[in-house]
């Protein structure tokens, strides 16, 4: 257990902390906004790293690897909206069906379980190697962070305009949404799409900077993100109100969640138990609302805002 | 203004829990007409504004809004055409979302939704003058969230969305029932004022009978999916709450038995 062995890790731990808090931006505007869980993220963030990393074997420019992976991503949103919301398919299943049918389409799409890419040979934007001794410029930590900025200025643009407005309000209160006129179907898809979008753009990073895409390389996806964005809220939740700030809490507990990942590996523990610790720590970050308010409850006081 | 014609619904048919809902109803309101519509648990009162509202689509008959066929429209399209008023303060509005947000949607009712900003400057100050109207303190607020609100508050501000794109019926479902009698007639007073403000055509469900005869040019009672009495000008400006028990005991051959509808 030398300390600077865990210093020496902390880098790579930022470095996918961020990719993967794209990610968890993504399972926020699901889970958060949209009020849905959904789970073709487990299949999603396997699509953007094939897809990216075909593309670029082929001899593809990476910035078109990478909308191509986006573009498949939003697509996957699309067939699990239409699932559930034409088809009338409870949410968690339609996702779990387009999660399995993505299974096979990234086999196709790859040819195999598992396919390379080599970073001497390709221009990749991140990779594990660029993380020390490279132009500040060049390295992965720097490039994902102004992705993450990108990402979150874009999504609090979105968010503000009529139809952002309309998928959160689709999310808050569906039976209102519709009474003002809001088609909560098409926004529903259009969430989906969006979440998707940006969790196979993480996927397609994650692939670069890890040098392969698998087709097992998202199991677990949804487990990730969804302790991201509980880690972020309840670190941040009472100093960030801003939407903004809000999904930027959702990167740092991504973050977060590789510091202390790593630092349970540092401490030795079987790293076979990793994926059970992390469903039983996001278990109980989920089950704290509701055993808060079964056991904890404090008297509300009556007509305390004001009694209009 | 709203036509609706020989409409029948029946829920779960086939199954032990079926039940007709509505029977054969039949229904024209006039331009500017104030409806009051009252009846005991499972008359059929809510169905109807919600066979309006087009939460489901009717089995049989046909609803027409100001000349235009929306039976088969769905939900969302129809909100074009409607403002409505839930009876749970919860329903109308959303709790995540701000005052001004929760306006400003309302406000691109029955407009196309595009990647123009969600809300205006210009319209903000529109908006403080409405809220300044209902006289709750609201309009110092625009940027609380939706879900600080009491009860009474929200329903108030329901009610603001419900109107601010003057719509062709207003459908108000036993909106002040869950508030306590102070708040209810606040919320009343103010339904009142905005009705005639904009001579809206309007659809009120009461549950209190003292409230139906105060108000509105028309009372209709429903019972068993239907409408068993209709009421307008001045016979319905001397109506008293025991005309219309004695009404309703002649209509149905039996005692009145819901103890809600006799409060009041």
């Amino acid at each position: 257990m030398v300390f600077s062995s865990l210093l020496n890790a902390m880098p790579g731990a930022v470095a996918q902390g961020l990719i993967w808090g794209i990610m968890a931006i993504g399972v926020y505007i699901t889970f958060r906004v949209l009020d849905v869980a959904d789970l073709t993220v487990d299949g999603t963030m396997a699509l953007g790293g094939a897809v990216s990393i075909m593309l670029m074997t082929k001899g593809c420019n990476v910035w078109i690897a990478m909308l191509a992976a986006l573009a498949a991503g939003l697509l996957a949103g699309m067939v699990t909206g239409i699932f559930h919301t034409f088809m009338g398919i409870p949410a968690i299943l339609a996702g779990i069906l387009t999660q399995l049918s993505l299974y096979s389409v990234n086999l196709k799409i790859m040819g195999k379980a598992n396919q390379a890419i080599n970073v001497d040979k390709y221009d990749l934007l991140v990779s594990l190697r660029y993380i020390k001794g490279v132009f500040f410029t060049k390295n992965t930590i720097f490039v994902v962070a102004i992705f993450l900025v990108v990402v979150i200025a874009l999504l609090y643009w979105f968010f503000g305009r009529e139809i952002g407005c309309a998928i959160r309000a689709t999310g808050c209160n569906g039976q209102m949404a519709r009474a003002q006129g809001i088609n909560t179907n098409i926004c529903k898809v259009i969430g989906l799409m969006l979440s998707n979008g940006l969790v196979a753009l993480s996927s397609a990073l994650l692939a670069q900077y890890q040098g392969f895409a698998d087709v097992n390389m998202g199991r677990g996806a949804i487990v990730i993100g969804l302790a991201a964005v509980i880690i972020g809220e309840a670190i941040f939740g009472n100093l960030f109100r801003n939407f903004a700030l809000k999904l930027l809490a959702v990167g740092f507990g991504s973050i977060l969640y590789y510091f202390v990942l790593q630092i349970v590996i540092w401490f030795g523990i079987d790293t076979d138990l990793l994926k059970m610790l992390s469903a039983l720590v996001v278990a109980v970050f989920l089950g704290i609302p509701y055993l808060k308010g079964k056991y904890l409850r404090k008297p509300v006081k009556r007509g305390g805002q004001g009694n209009a | 203004m709203l036509e609706i014609q020989n409409i029948y619904k029946t829920f779960n048919p086939g199954t032990v829990n079926e039940k007709q809902a509505l029977k054969g109803l039949s229904l024209r309101l006039n331009e500017g007409d104030f409806v009051t519509v009252i009846g005991g648990n499972g008359a059929g009162k809510s169905t109807m504004l919600n066979a309006i509202a087009g939460t489901w689509m009717v089995d049989e008959g046909k609803i027409i809004i100001d000349g235009a066929d929306v039976t088969k429209l769905s939900e969302h399209k129809r909100a074009s055409y409607l403002g409505r008023v839930f009876q749970d303060p919860m329903m109308g509005t959303a709790a995540t979302m701000s005052i001004e947000e929760n306006l400003a949607l309302a406000y691109r009712r029955g407009k196309r939704r595009t990647l123009r900003t969600g809300i205006h400057m210009k319209e903000r100050e529109m908006y403080i003058k409405l809220l300044s109207e209902l006289g709750l303190g609201l309009e110092e607020r625009l940027t609380s969230k939706v879900g600080l609100l009491s009860g009474g508050q929200r329903q108030a501000l329901t009610l603001l969305m419900a109107t601010l794109k003057k719509p062709k019926l207003l459908l108000l479902d036993e909106h002040t029932a869950a508030l306590d009698p102070k708040t209810a007639a606040k919320v009343l007073s103010a339904t009142d004022a905005i009705v005639n403000k904009d001579h809206l055509t309007t659809l009120m469900i009461t549950h209190n009978m003292r409230d139906a005869i105060a108000h509105g040019n028309r009372l209709i009672m429903m019972m068993d999916g239907n409408i068993i009495l209709d009421i307008s000008g001045e016979d319905k400006k001397k109506l008293t709450v025991e005309d219309l028990l004695r009404k309703f005991e002649q209509a149905s051959g039996q005692e009145f038995a819901s103890d809600k509808a006799l409060l009041g």
